[in-house]
């Protein structure tokens, strides 16, 4: 027995369903209920009832790619804000690729507080904090480009179903993109104006994240953008 | 006590002329203050609140980090203008209680297992105040969480009901609460049904006490369905905007 | 926030023994822990009273001294409760100033005996306007072993009860002090009953270990004529409004039962 409609907006603690249904993300399940604990809009589908979160905080999970500013130096690394409750750590092993002397240097050399890095998730549990890695192709420290921040909620938004979304974005306006799971994405075009429209792109998704015919909307409003310029 | 001021009139009107079980006009929006994860603001009669909530970070002290679950803090505090005397901003006694009477109001509402050694802190500060405003704290800071996106079995919402002139009678204004017989602010779970605030200064018999719970949630019910609204309200707001767009 | 931290087996072991109507120490779910009242124990307070209710212990002083009325209460006397959970009574108390605790507990009891005029508070009033009885009420935990609302109530009232004023006479516009003494004019005998939300059970005074593991705690003060004066829901759970109704109907009998110890401690009659 489901008790809305696909896609409708539902907040903490309303009834969903009630049946032998599997709680997906976003919702709880007492007995044979299921709930709403996320503000968002509600999906049915054959076994599952989830809720697509409008808003949400990124908790780290291991194989996420992060974007990430460094916030302190000590002995061993580096603490990270990867906007998240949780700090990240990166340890030396896992920035260098050969064996590190253990010098203060070295590290600010490497990585100075403030610097932004694309980073990977290697493991979290509810003991410890995430650790991080750049040791992976691709890696490291960002040194171009803007960044913007939406909920981590918007993500799969705007990369897309099969990275349509984003794929499309970088086509129009000749961007790299890359999304960080945790809410952050970093632009990098050939001119401010690219750069301008992708982050209006992205912004303008995370806004409408909600309603349907998004993909063909935003393609449409950065032709439009980019056709004023011309 | 002396220079008795009638709160209940001839025709059964109250001083602002409302009937019994009549609420204050309500007015609520959430989403009202950029930096905070989540924020919300509500206008109850005369009471305006505004509500802010920064969380789950990282606690600070870090001593007071829980292993297993998030430390969910609260502070209730009055602004100096929000009364008719000016009050000092340093908290009062009244407000150290309010802060905790509310912190376990909205306590069993939120899923603070699911965010070990952060804390989740809620603000709620009271622009102006006319009776109620624990109630209209803690319906507004409900809110301010719902929009941070942290996980909630339940909204919480919050009403209070009381005895005036011998009448019980439904959301109680300054007035009424200083000169009246009770006053018996509720704060309940709508969908589970459960009760996460209560408490009565006065004098009322067990029968009273029992009529003027039910009238709280009744109450409690109906400030709900405008909680509800609030919510959705930006989000409905874009979707029409969009879908008109695409009509034309 | 004391955290004594309860293992897991003897949560499991309090939930297990409430859900079968009992209690780890033997008592029934509706019995409060044996009780003793003392009262004059300070001589130099107007008032006091010791309570030992199982093994938390209080004590309650009550002095008295003249001051101003409030400006929109020019005819009545003043009374201000204030308690501190000293760090000597608990591990888990620290030296300052007091804490939410503290303090949610000294509103409970003012509101108490505000709520049920227990003090005659216009007998209190020598010059309206000018000069009134001031009554301090200060509540001391010795040492907390759990429910320290209800022992801190009984413990306030057998203090009121016992609290002897000095007497003034007005001579030219101004007080004098006699040296008599007259028994503070007491009419009403406000009684917190605590209630400990167990494994979906009421439990009445809940001792220390089973304020630890309960889902919630609801205090209802009830006056001679079992009118509710007070009610304060505490704790990190909720509760049914079956579960509050079912309280507030216990709490009329079980309040007069402690308000006979009371009044029996000290000898009088109601």
């Amino acid at each position: 027995m489901f008790y809305f409609e696909n896609r409708q907006i539902v907040t903490p603690g309303e009834l969903l369903a009630e049946g032998d249904y599997i709680a997906g993300s976003n919702t709880y399940k007492e007995g044979l209920k299921i709930y709403a604990s996320r503000l968002g809009l509600v999906e049915y589908e054959e076994r599952t009832v989830q809720v697509i979160a409008l808003n949400s905080v990124y908790i780290p999970s291991p194989g996420d790619q992060v974007i990430g500013k460094i916030e302190d130096i000590n002995v061993n690394g580096w603490t990270v804000d990867i906007n998240s409750p949780y700090k990240g750590i990166l340890r030396a092993n896992d920035a260098f690729n050969k064996p590190f002397k253990q010098q203060r240097d070295n590290l600010a050399n490497l990585l100075d507080v403030g610097d932004l890095i694309l980073a990977k998730v290697v493991a979290f549990d509810r003991t410890i904090d995430p650790i991080l890695t750049i040791r992976e192709p691709g890696l490291g420290k960002i040194t171009q480009g803007q960044i913007v921040r939406v909920s981590p909620a918007k993500v799969p938004r705007i990369i897309g179903r099969k990275a349509s979304m984003i794929n499309m974005i970088k086509r129009e306006t000749e961007c790299k993109i890359i999304v960080g799971r945790n809410g952050i994405v970093l632009v990098s075009g050939p001119s401010p104006e690219n750069e301008r429209l992708a982050i209006l792109a992205i912004e303008r998704i995370a806004q409408e994240a909600h309603t349907s015919g998004l993909t063909d909307r935003i393609a449409e409003m950065i032709k439009r953008e980019k056709g004023v310029k011309a | 006590m002396s220079g008795k001021i009638r709160l209940i009139d001839e025709n059964g009107l109250r001083v602002d002329g409302r009937k019994p079980n009549e609420l204050r006009p309500i007015k609520m929006e959430v989403g009202v203050l950029s930096n905070a994860d989540g924020s919300a603001y509500i206008e109850q009669g005369k009471s305006k609140i505004l509500a802010a909530v920064y969380g789950p970070r990282e606690v600070h002290p870090r001593h007071l980090a829980l292993p297993d679950r998030a430390l969910l803090r609260c502070r209730y505090h009055m602004a100096p203008f929000s009364v008719e005397e000016r009050k000092s901003p340093a908290p009062s006694r009244r407000e150290i209680e309010l802060s905790k009477v509310i912190r376990e109001a909205l306590e069993p509402a939120v899923f603070l297992e699911k965010f070990p050694r952060t804390s989740i802190d809620v603000f709620i500060e009271v622009l102006q105040a006319d009776g109620g405003t624990r109630c209209a704290g803690t319906t507004v800071a409900a809110l301010a969480l719902a929009d941070a996106g942290i996980p909630m079995r339940d909204m919480v919402v919050a009403c209070a009901a009381g005895k005036i002139d011998g009448v019980l009678v439904l959301d109680l204004n300054d007035i009424e609460d200083k000169e009246g017989e009770a006053d018996l602010p509720v704060a309940y779970m709508p969908n589970l049904g459960l009760i996460s605030l209560l408490q009565m200064d006065g004098t009322l018999t067990f029968e009273e006490f029992k009529q003027a719970l039910n009238l709280a949630i009744e109450g409690c019910k109906q400030i709900y369905r405008l909680q509800k609204e609030a919510l959705k309200a930006k989000y409905v707001a874009i979707k029409e905007e969009v879908e008109e767009a695409c009509l034309q | 926030m004391s955290s004594i931290m309860v293992s897991r087996i003897r949560q499991k072991q309090i939930y297990q023994m409430i859900s079968s109507g009992k209690r780890l120490d033997g008592r029934g779910l509706m019995d409060y822990r044996p009780i003793k009242i003392e009262t004059g124990i300070i001589e130099k307070a107007e008032g006091s009273a010791r309570v030992l209710l199982g093994k938390t212990e209080i004590v309650v002083g009550v002095k008295v001294e003249i001051g101003e009325p409030f400006p929109d209460r020019p005819n009545e006397g003043v009374f201000t409760v204030n308690s501190e959970f000293v760090p000597l009574a608990s591990p888990e108390f620290e030296p300052g100033p007091p804490n939410e605790e503290a303090i949610e507990l000294a509103r409970i009891v003012d509101r108490g005996i505000r709520e049920s005029q227990a003090i005659d508070l216009e007998k209190l009033c020598l010059i309206p306007g000018r000069k009134v009885y001031v009554i301090f009420i200060d509540i001391y935990v010795l040492n907390h072993d759990g429910n320290l609302i209800d022992a801190s109530a009984i413990a306030s009232l057998a203090a009121l009860l016992n609290t002897k004023i000095p007497m003034y006479v007005i001579e030219n516009g101004e007080v004098k002090r006699m040296s008599e003494y007259m028994p503070l004019p007491v009419r009403n005998y406000p009684i917190a009953v605590t209630f400990a939300n167990i494994s979906d059970k009421l439990v009445v005074d809940p001792w220390l270990e089973e304020e630890e593991v309960m889902n919630a705690r609801l205090t209802i003060t009830c006056d001679k004529d079992s009118n509710i004066c007070a009610v304060q829901k505490g704790g990190q759970g909720a509760l049914t409004p079956q579960q509050i109704i079912e309280a507030a109907y216990i709490a009329k009998g079980k309040s007069e039962e402690l308000r006979r110890l009371v009044v029996e401690s000290i000898g009088q009659k109601m």
